[in-house]
């Protein structure tokens, strides 16, 4: 990775940006694209050509015609929090980041609607709807820095996305531009739009499609209580049993996360949430609504939780313990950050009844490889997030960080799930979608890109492998199986 | 391959080969939906059974001819159901024709984990393209975003991209108890207070409007419904009183849906002003569904639809020679365009129920 930068191209392109840009909006020197090289996959990293930050919707039009004219790729970007290395710059395209689009434009009080730039915070949006007691819903980590636009190119989750949806069921109209500067608008201020379903493509689609320049979301009524239940169980199995018995009893709570024990130990000095480190593993478990709505529920869900073996159930008697027991839960990743040189944050999604097979297999990688893996994950909607735990300043360690990688995304595939459930596939999951999905469907992915963007310059290269590619994968994996004693590590 | 699969494949292509139109269609309860159908007829009625259900996984996946009827008397068994209360419109309903037109319900405007409409529940779906190519988008899990989102815009797609083979949902637990009240309202005054009850925290699941009376229903446990109902007032509804009455606006057999003038949808913002034109009209998803029934020209009904911020739909009659739906945005009609010759290279599905005749000149037939 990290190709040179081919100068002559690269006077042609910025002199062009200029005529769009401002001197001081266009960025080529490389102390000034560096900070631009990665995005929160630090893993794959390189310089862009060129840096764009526009203003007007206008300038992002004209950026993205005379792109087209010279045949230069542009990678979208928003705060740049991703974890799948899909704003990973192009070493010939300019980087278009979104960043100056940061104004919330109306916000609806009587229609729960909310139109903000793309480059608005998650997290700004609930602060300005807070006035009117709504917020939206979906709430991933990194709210309090990722933006709606990254939000709508990921699909982006959350804790709380079971019971109220990802950014495609909160999302009601993107505004974006083709690839050759035309506007357009998917969805509407209704609850449906003519034709076929495109904003449900655009969503998701990870700046390949169209680039987002104004987003709708609807808002929901902040409710009137939450309530958050810790329960500690001595088997991890234990702990999975009690999920399902969870939803068999017609509950769909509010966010119901685990923690394995790895995971209560790592951000339990970080965050002093008070969770019960003797624990196999922690169940967090949400119910909102009105006063009387959480009370059955809280009562309900304890009961089952003891039915199913929970060794404690201690729940949130004030709004200031609830935020507490989630702390640890939304700092898991910083507390990574800080146990080990480097972490890398896995994404796979498998239906929930296989939740403690994958976790016995993570642990018998961990042997494999000889790396710490704590597991923290969205348990209601089966979406891990394993934390390979490696040092970065090690190629070794760096080697066998990504092939655990690899082999959870495989047993993933293996379980009937999927590699991604909410951090995209960016450059990160291109080899396992060869696994995941056949020839035919990844050629209609390609089919899609092209209805689209028939030129190919929006974020080329991301989510769809080449055939070639595949190939090649295919061939490691049948020498990797082919060799002697393909368990035992080889480092 | 399934048996009933091959023989759909071999239809599309020996279709392809004599570039002969071909028109998908199962119970044909919603035969009167869209702009007139045209060619053979590929009916995929073959192709039934639930292939999977898991109640503790909240996701099923069924076979394209299974009836709307079987999948939810399976789900009811549970405890479960379709959260999006999709219309029937007849006993051959399948769960093809109700993914394919994208219809929902009363419920589609819930508040709280029942709200959203068919795509917000489709995790994956199966297609059979236009060259009898099986794909498969999306999966069975919750969250899922490896590739573009196909299954969802396979939703609603009225077979323009290809027959939709299999698909699989999410669902969610039905709810311990549901109380129907009625309020006396005018027009204005029912808009106002479904926005602002919409804006609290309160477990509605649907609403109607029609001639001066309000209709709510709320859904969820006891203690919530007990609390709601006694903040909100108005009249409590006998249950199967009300059960009755909101069957009869999601299948459309109520007195308001009778008879022949034509019949239209107004898809708006709920916060939108009354519609104003003079109209028989029934009010549905907390003021964002306006049905009217008048003989008011196409062009009238759909600038008023789209100055409330919205788009027009003639659902049922009328005069539909300007086609039933709102024309595209060029932009997006371009789009479309490069999509289906992409999934149907050939042109052989019935894209005229989509798009009138007038915009498909461009697709290469």
């Amino acid at each position: 990775m990290n190709q040179s930068i081919d100068l002559e191209r690269q006077r042609q392109v910025v002199t062009a940006l200029r005529t769009v840009l401002s001197e001081s909006c266009v960025l080529y020197r490389e102390e000034d694209t560096r900070p631009f090289e990665c995005d929160g996959l630090t893993l794959y990293r390189q310089v862009p050509m060129a840096v764009a930050l526009p203003e007007t919707e206008s300038q992002v039009a004209q950026i993205l015609k005379l792109c087209h004219t010279l045949q230069v790729p542009v990678v979208p970007r928003g705060a740049g929090t991703g974890l799948s290395g899909s704003a990973l710059p192009h070493a010939g395209g300019v980087l278009l980041s979104m960043a100056k689009f940061n104004r919330i434009l109306e916000l609806d009080g009587i229609a729960r609607t909310a139109t903000v730039q793309p480059g608005v915070r998650n997290l700004a949006i609930s602060e300005a709807a807070a006035a009117h007691r709504l917020y939206y819903a979906p709430d991933p980590s990194s709210q309090i820095a990722c933006t709606i636009g990254g939000n709508v190119a990921e699909n982006s989750g959350g804790v709380h996305c079971l019971k109220y949806g990802l950014t495609v069921h909160n999302v009601l109209r993107v505004r974006a531009l083709t690839v050759t500067g035309e506007a357009l608008e998917f969805g509407g201020r209704a609850l449906d739009s003519p034709g076929l379903d495109l904003l449900a493509v655009v969503i998701g689609s990870e700046g390949m499609l169209a680039v987002t320049t104004e987003v709708t979301v609807r808002l929901v009524p902040l409710p009137q209580l939450a309530r958050c239940i810790m329960a500690s169980f001595a088997q991890v199995t234990d702990a999975c049993h009690a999920v399902a018995a969870l939803i068999a009893a017609g509950i769909i709570p509010a966010g119901l996360e685990m923690l394995d024990q790895a995971a209560s130990r790592l951000v339990e000095p970080f965050a002093h949430a008070g969770y019960d480190l003797d624990a196999a593993a922690v169940l967090l478990c949400e119910s909102d609504g009105t006063p009387e709505e959480v009370s059955d529920e809280i009562q309900h869900m304890s009961a089952v939780l003891r039915s199913a073996h929970a060794t404690r159930v201690q729940v949130s008697n004030s709004e200031s313990e609830r935020l507490r027991f989630w702390a640890g839960r939304k700092n898991a990743f910083p507390a990574a950050g800080r146990a080990a040189p480097a972490y890398y944050c896995m994404d796979g999604t498998i239906p929930r009844r296989h939740l403690a097979e994958m976790l016995l297999s993570i642990q018998s990688m961990e042997r494999k490889y000889d790396l710490q893996c704590p597991n923290v994950f969205h348990a209601g909607d089966g979406n891990l997030h394993p934390l390979i735990l490696f040092d970065d300043s090690d190629a070794d360690s760096v080697a066998r960080a990504e092939q655990f990688g690899a082999e959870i995304l495989e047993k993933t595939v293996q379980l009937g799930g999927t590699i991604s459930g909410e951090h995209g596939i960016g450059v990160e999951k291109l080899n396992q979608m060869c696994s995941q999905f056949d020839r035919a469907t990844l050629d209609a992915f390609g089919a899609v890109k092209q209805a689209f963007d028939p030129s190919g310059l929006l974020n080329p290269g991301k989510v769809v492998p080449t055939l070639h590619r595949c190939g090649e994968y295919a061939g490691m994996k049948v020498r990797a199986a082919a060799a002697p004693f393909p368990d035992l590590p080889r480092f | 391959m399934h048996e009933a699969l091959a023989a759909i494949a071999e239809q599309i292509r020996a279709a392809a080969a004599r570039h002969e139109p071909l028109r998908i269609r199962a119970g044909g309860s919603k035969d009167f939906y869209g702009n007139p159908p045209r060619g053979t007829v590929l009916d995929p009625r073959a192709l039934c059974g639930i292939v999977s259900y898991e109640p503790t996984e909240l996701a099923l996946t069924v076979r394209c001819g299974t009836p709307l009827a079987q999948v939810e008397a399976a789900l009811d068994e549970q405890g479960q159901m379709l959260a999006f209360e999709p219309p029937h419109y007849g006993r051959d309903a399948t769960i093809g024709g109700c993914i394919a037109s994208a219809l929902a319900g009363p419920r589609r405007a819930s508040a709280g984990y029942s709200y959203g409409g068919v795509r917000d529940f489709v995790l994956g779906a199966k297609l059979l393209d236009g060259q009898a190519q099986l794909l498969s988008f999306g999966g069975m899990v919750m969250k899922n975003v490896a590739g573009y989102d196909v299954a969802r815009l396979l939703t609603g797609s009225l077979g323009v991209l290809g027959v939709i083979i299999e698909v699989s949902l999410k669902v969610v637990p039905k709810h311990q108890v549901e109380r129907t009240l009625r309020f006396v309202m005018s027009e204005a005054a029912a808009l106002h207070q479904l926005n602002a009850w919409g804006a609290q925290p309160l477990p509605i699941s649907a609403s109607a409007w029609h001639t001066e009376a309000l209709f709510v229903r709320l859904s969820g446990s006891a203690a919530a419904i007990e609390a709601a109902a006694a903040r909100l007032g108005g009249k409590l509804i006998e249950a199967g009183v009300a059960a009755q009455f909101w069957r009869g606006l999601r299948e459309q057999t109520d007195t308001f849906f009778a008879g022949e003038a034509p019949l239209w949808r107004l898809s708006v913002p709920s916060s939108g002003a009354p519609v104003e034109l003079g109209t028989q009209q029934l009010i549905e998803w907390g003021g964002a569904l306006r049905w009217l029934r008048c003989t008011h020209g196409t062009a009238q009904i759909r600038a008023r639809a789209q100055a409330l911020g919205g788009h027009a739909t003639l659902f049922r009659g009328g005069d539909r020679t300007q086609g039933v739906f709102t024309p595209l945005a060029p932009a997006v009609a371009a789009i479309h365009r490069r999509l289906r010759a992409q999934f149907d290279p050939h042109g052989i599905f019935d894209a005229g129920r989509m798009y009138p005749e007038s915009h498909d000149a461009n697709h290469a037939r």
